[in-house]
């Protein structure tokens, strides 16, 4: 098993963010549902958390802006670390994001296993 | 807490492990509401009690009492010290109320000749005098100043100090339940070695290695302070959580004694409950759990011995008060910022104590089995939240689900397969549970899915 991470990004900057509050009220019991199927496979590396959706952004010469991230469109709107054979089997399990139908981009990266 | 959640979670759908044993309608502790465990164990006593069943009561109730307070006295090094002058108080009530007849308050009597027993027992043993005199807390020099202080209040406080020594994680899991057990319940090696399902030797070897390590590691027989009061309590929790599945799931054919097992971990839970120290949103969560499986233990196997499945069970067979009485300390437990596993698992035990099939119940106990194997994964969780899924997305979505889980050396994933492919395909319902038949150990496991087949066949 390696671990990845599954990094859910989606538009939280503009006006007509997507998915938009609506969606993502209707996305939340699918969402759980989706984590907990994936703990049900003992795939969850650690316990999920939420994470603030504000932020901060720090930049060269001491400057801190107040985020998310504004220069690109796509923030980060959730991480989860999750255990998995390969690419393919944390491919199947991002795919289950119900955030993606909302427009949401799921990102899948593999911790380099240590020597 | 890891792996060692074992079977206890939810523990009520088709899939969960059950006994095979008949269930007589025995007064039990745990059969009446939780607060007369302890009423009709310490206080009533000796009413309408015939004098044989006196001194093996006493034995029960008092025996555990007077051992945490010598060991309390005494540390841990010489806790055999302190079973052997109990042993031997009772011994010599056995000897002289037979030839003189009862006394008139036999626990005073035997709280007098367990003190006068263990202060002879340092004059004798002017050794041991000398050597762990100064360590023993209480004593002035002399043995026959000490105080031997056998107040509830220091009964009580000495029973939780013994919880937090016995519970401690430098010994393995079943040691600290044996332990327990034997400290903390009174049971003789022999009822250890029934509800284990293993001989006396195995036990007493258990049990010696054990103090062994606790000696030899000097852990102190002391409350905690109250700063480290929630690291303390969560292996003191797991400790009873698995002393109750032991009588819960335990496969033996002996219902009394599996009652008991269960009425003793209410009653240790109780302990923790009673003092402020250790009254912690956790510890009711887990006595409301402990309350509500304890609610359908009449109703979960039948006359002729079978498991009831939860769907086939007899609601009238619920016990109301103890409905009741979980979801008052599930309340209390509804405080802090906490949320631990016993928490979601009393909830989810909540929800299966509703009789209704309405959705809301099962969107619940789904939403709590997912929050549960986030924090506590266990097979039997992940099987029985696929369960749940079921229920509420419909068995489609659940048969793709369940499929991801591939525990594939548990006869319980496979029922559950046959049980979402019944309706779906026969012929995989089948097959599923015929495999399930062929990984299945127990009688009991055995015998409940071979009824699956049938009613598959019938249908």
């Amino acid at each position: 098993m390696n671990e990845f991470l599954i990094i859910i990004h989606r538009d939280m900057t503009s006006r007509d963010a997507s998915p938009s509050p609506e969606q993502m009220q209707a996305a939340i019991k699918p969402f759980q549902d989706w984590i907990g199927g994936i703990a049900a496979q003992n795939k969850l590396a650690q316990p999920p958390k939420r994470w603030d959706g504000g932020g901060r952004v720090v930049k060269h010469n001491n400057t801190v802006t107040n985020g998310p991230y504004a220069e690109i469109k796509e923030s980060i709107g959730g991480v989860i670390m999750i255990k998995a054979e390969d690419y393919d089997d944390a491919v199947e399990i991002a795919k289950g994001c119900p955030i993606l139908q909302w427009g949401a981009v799921v990102e899948v990266r593999m911790a380099v296993p240590t020597p | 807490m890891g792996g060692c959640c074992r079977s206890a979670h939810g523990g009520t759908h088709t899939i969960t492990p059950h006994s095979n044993r008949s269930m007589q309608t025995i007064e039990s502790p745990i059969c009446s509401t939780p607060e007369n465990v302890f009423v009709n164990l310490q206080r009533h006593s000796f009413q309408g009690m015939n004098e044989q069943a006196i001194l093996p009561h006493l034995f029960r109730t008092e025996y555990r009492k007077i051992v945490s307070v010598l060991c309390a006295l005494f540390g841990i090094e010489h806790v055999e010290t302190a079973e052997d002058i109990v042993s031997d108080t009772f011994l010599s009530a056995t000897e002289l109320w037979s030839i003189k007849g009862f006394p008139e308050n036999p626990t005073a009597w035997l709280y007098t000749v367990a003190k006068n027993k263990t202060k002879n027992y340092l004059k004798r043993n002017a050794a041991f005098q000398q050597k762990f005199a100064p360590e023993i807390k209480y004593t002035a020099g002399k043995a026959e100043e000490m105080e031997i202080d056998l107040s509830p209040k220091n009964i009580q406080d000495s029973q939780l100090a013994m919880m937090f020594t016995v519970c401690n994680p430098c010994i393995a899991t079943d040691a600290q339940v044996s332990l327990a057990l034997s400290l903390l319940c009174g049971f003789g090696v022999q009822e250890i070695a029934d509800a284990f399902l293993t001989n006396k030797d195995v036990i007493y070897k258990r049990l010696n290695r054990a103090k062994e390590k606790l000696k030899s590691e000097r852990i102190a027989i002391e409350q905690p302070g109250a700063a480290e009061i929630d690291n303390r309590l969560d292996p003191v929790l797991t400790t009873l959580y698995l002393l109750y599945s032991e009588g819960y799931y335990s496969t033996s054919q002996n219902t009394v004694l599996r009652k008991d097992l269960c009425g003793e971990a209410m009653r240790l839970t109780m302990l923790l409950i009673q003092n402020p120290l250790t009254n912690k949103p956790a510890v009711n969560a887990l006595y409301a759990l402990m309350c509500f499986h304890a609610s359908r233990f009449d109703a979960r196997i039948n006359e002729t011995g079978e498991t009831v499945l939860y769907e086939d069970q007899d609601t009238r067979l619920w016990d109301l008060s103890l409905i009741e009485t979980g979801t008052a300390y599930l309340n209390l437990a509804a405080t802090g910022n906490r949320l631990s596993q016993y928490h979601l698992e009393a909830g989810i035990a909540f929800w299966h104590t509703q009789h209704e099939d309405i959705p809301e119940k099962w969107e619940n106990i789904l939403h709590l089995y997912n929050h549960l194997l986030q924090i506590c994964y266990s097979p039997i969780a992940a099987l029985n939240r696929t369960f749940a899924l079921a229920k509420t997305n419909g068995k489609k979505e659940a048969i793709l689900e369940a499929e991801k889980l591939k525990l594939t050396d548990n006869h319980f994933y496979f029922s559950l397969l046959g049980h979402l492919y019944t309706g779906i395909s026969h012929t995989k319902a089948l097959e599923h549970f015929k495999t399930a038949l062929v990984l299945a150990h127990s009688p009991a496991d055995k015998a409940t899915i071979t009824r699956n087949i049938e009613r598959l066949m019938e249908a």
